[in-house]
């Protein structure tokens, strides 16, 4: 089985690596063929890997020693089990329909070659980062995907907000992945080891542990690294208040939106926390932190999606919102519910990012919802397909989204953690805004009066791999569009229901998850559970399926039959709304205090210590004294013979002082 | 009163105090100053000579032969020097020669 794992993890890469260096020799077609070849493969290869893993065959082996440093072992390893298949597959199926989307997206992009090896190179990392068996690998394919997110979102490197934007996403996970090395360091201090197995076995030997950060304050040692792993993980899952980077990581081209910044890299954090149950289930600290963030970013994210104009970025705040339900699963002990959402969300996000694109690629490369409207009669399969995909995203029934984001908002509720109450209802509030803030895209889009064709001219500028022509009707995608829209619809819908059931409530997470006798949420979840059927019908008696009902009913009011209250609303509550738009001045403050005080700092130190410090008195400094000294020194040497020769008699008084005085002394 | 040592050494000081008192004191003429570091190599000589004959050992008095011919010679040196000196700057002033001043 080891053949397998190594073409899962690897095709991608040897894709990737012909794609990248022989780009321009094998041509733009060599470069989609030779990535979707080694992309299909990892697929497939997943899948094979998955059917094996449902036999019982699980891996968890050293594939190659990179160093030995003391006791401590570095090596690249696989851990193959029911967890790790799951994200393999899910990626790689995601990264799939992708990469064939990506032929019809990027058809005019100068960056073709560029982008397809990009995008190889992506899949490889969150491979690596998947199928990991120690924290230093985790670590590995963690930087690589934020690099590959680096590089993709300043995929257009000539505009200057992608290059802000590309910035500010790796300034941002810097910081959560200070914290997540500052985790990773504190379990090899601890554990001793970076192993997974060895640490999650010896971890109930660290519970009584204390760490003192500042003096006087012993803390848990397992709960300081438990929320220093998931600083990183906020920062990669986008959690607040390190969510800032996602909604501008929409200057990067849609394909990538789809599968790095909503369905694979974003969920790696909450994969990662899954991954560490065995330590989290152990800390209810640490729980608390991870419910209360995600409830917070569930619930205030999605406030910002209402207020949104650029589809993209509603489809992107909605991300975080949805982000921010996993975390809230993840701290109520749900780690299969948050994997499971996880899945159903990465099929059903990457299918309203790749229709957005679909879209944008239909509106000739127009990406503000006013100018939309209508679309339905020109876009007929894109029109379905999201409705698919918002349907599954506000969590109808029977949908793939209502079976994950229902067990949530239930775990939720049984939790016990501290915060939990608040994250119940944050959870429940939000509901209802997604379902809002879904419709109202959806409304603007595809229904209603159409708003295009007054303004072509002004866009073509900006986006000069635009070769469509302009002045025309939007016109449905060709192909390699729609096909990837429909394969990803399927699962969408069905995912949920046939999985819901063996992978929540059977034995599918057993051993890999490990949940403790203390957090009994999942317990009673399973006891309430009566099959994917039962859970449907039951649904309309319960509070989110009218929540999300009266969200796209008062969507459908104010989009499409009084489309004036909005701006009244907006009028009204201008407050609101300001801080809305500003998105809670985050941002603003951020650049404020960080961005200023690193200004401030760096002025600080290149004024008073380069300038005054190093320039001023070390170097030009020592220059001035040589040269001061040289002046006294320049007065001896006055050119005349008879002082020169004093002061050689002088000297050879002295020099005789010397060494008489010592001689008559004896 | 018989010669001692001690009036050898003092004579040798005191010619060598004149030396030195020559080149200090003197502001006009390089030839001064090369005759009164012949002044002060002659003490020298003098105390070579005294220690020699009191101590009745002769190889002070075969020193004083070569410093006296090492005398000479730079003598004839500096003589030349000063020469050339005085082709280059019709002086041989010693407040003049100051070009080495920094």
């Amino acid at each position: 089985m080891k053949t397998a794992y190594l073409l899962a993890a690897f095709a991608p890469l040897v894709g990737a690596i012909i794609a990248g260096l022989w780009g321009r020799r094998i041509g733009r077609a060599g470069a989609h063929w030779v990535t979707i070849l080694g992309v299909a493969v990892s697929f497939f290869a997943s899948l094979w890997t998955m059917s094996d893993v449902l036999n019982g065959n699980t891996f968890n082996g050293t594939l190659y020693s990179w160093a030995t440093i003391g006791s401590v072992k570095l090596e690249v390893g696989f851990l193959i089990d029911t967890l790790t298949v799951t994200m393999m597959a899910v990626v790689t199926f995601v990264s799939l329909m992708v990469h064939i989307y990506t032929i019809g997206y990027m058809a005019d992009d100068d960056g073709y070659q560029r982008f397809f090896s990009y995008i190889s190179l992506f899949t490889f990392s969150m491979m690596m980062l998947v199928m990991s068996n120690n924290f230093l690998q985790l670590f590995f394919g963690w930087e690589a995907v934020g690099l590959m997110s680096y590089l993709l979102i300043g995929f257009w490197y000539t505009r200057p907000t992608a290059i802000y934007a590309n910035l500010k996403a790796f300034l941002v996970n810097r910081v959560g992945d200070f914290g997540f090395l500052l985790g990773i360091g504190l379990v090899l201090a601890y554990f001793g080891s970076l192993d997974y197995a060895t640490v999650f076995k010896t971890a109930p030997e660290v519970v009584g542990k204390t760490i003192e950060i500042m003096p006087g304050a012993p803390w848990a040692v397992l709960s300081v690294a438990c929320i220093c792993l998931f600083i990183g993980a906020m920062g990669k899952s986008a959690q607040f208040p390190l969510h800032v980077w996602l909604p501008d990581s929409m200057e990067g081209p849609t394909p990538i939106s789809a599968l790095i910044h909503a369905a694979t890299m974003v969920t790696a954090g909450i994969f990662m926390v899954a991954r560490m149950s065995p330590l989290f289930e152990l800390s209810d600290a640490a729980l608390g932190f991870v419910i209360v963030i995600g409830a917070i970013t569930a619930l205030f994210m999605g406030f910002l999606g209402v207020v949104q104009h650029d589809i993209k970025r509603v489809v992107a705040y909605s991300t975080l919102s949805q982000l921010g339900y996993m975390t809230v699963a993840l701290g109520s002990s749900a780690y299969g519910v948050a994997i499971f959402h996880l899945m159903t969300h990465a099929f059903f996000k990457a299918l309203l990012f790749l229709a957005a694109g679909s879209v944008i690629i239909g509106m000739h490369h127009e990406q503000d919802m006013r100018k939309m409207g209508g679309l339905r009669k020109y876009m007929p399969i894109t029109w379905i397909t999201s409705l698919i995909g918002s349907l599954a995203l506000i969590g109808t029934p029977f949908f793939s989204g209502f079976y994950s984001k229902d067990m949530i908002i239930e775990a939720a509720g049984l939790a016990n953690v501290p915060g939990a109450g608040f994250a119940h209802f944050a959870v429940m509030a939000s509901v209802f805004v997604t379902a809002f803030y879904s419709f109202r895209m959806y409304f603007l889009v595809f229904h209603g009066k159409e708003r295009f064709g007054h303004d072509e001219h002004g866009h073509g500028a900006a986006h000069g791999h635009d070769d469509h022509g302009h002045g025309g009707k939007p016109h449905e995608t060709p192909a390699v569009v729609t096909v990837p829209l429909i394969l990803l619809a399927i699962p969408s819908v069905l995912i949920g229901l046939y999985t819901v059931a063996p992978m929540l409530f059977g034995d599918y997470f057993k051993d890999v998850i490990i949940v403790g006798a203390n957090h009994p949420a999942m317990a009673e979840l399973a006891e309430e559970f009566h099959g994917w059927v039962a859970l449907g019908l039951h649904s309309v008696q319960t509070l989110p399926f009218w929540l999300a009902l009266a969200g796209v009913a008062s969507a459908y009011y104010c989009y499409l039959v009084n489309p004036k209250v909005p701006e009244t609303l907006a009028r009204v509550f201008s407050g609101v709304y300001r801080i809305l738009i500003n998105k809670y001045y985050l941002d603003r403050f951020n650049e404020i205090v960080f961005a200023g005080g690193a200004r401030l700092i760096g002025k600080g130190l290149w004024k008073g210590g380069d300038q005054g410090l190093i320039d001023g008195i070390a170097i030009n400094g020592s220059a001035r004294l040589v040269g001061w000294f040289s002046g006294v020194l320049r007065l001896v040497q006055n050119g005349r013979i008879n002082s020169y020769a004093i002061s050689m008699i002088v000297g050879v008084g002295l020099l005789m002082l010397f060494v008489l005085i010592p001689l008559m002394q004896r | 009163m018989t010669l001692t040592l001690a009036h050898y050494l003092v004579l040798g000081a005191i010619l060598f105090a004149i030396g030195v008192l020559g080149i200090f004191m003197n502001r006009r003429n390089v030839i001064i100053v090369l005759m009164a570091i012949e002044l002060m190599l002659l003490a020298v000589n003098m105390n070579f000579v005294a220690f020699s004959h009191f101590l009745g050992d002769a190889a002070g008095q075969i020193f004083v032969f070569f410093i006296l011919t090492v005398a000479a010679a730079e003598a004839a040196i500096g003589l030349a020097i000063l020469v050339t000196l005085f082709r280059n700057l019709e002086s041989i002033e010693i407040g003049e020669l100051e070009s080495l001043k920094g």
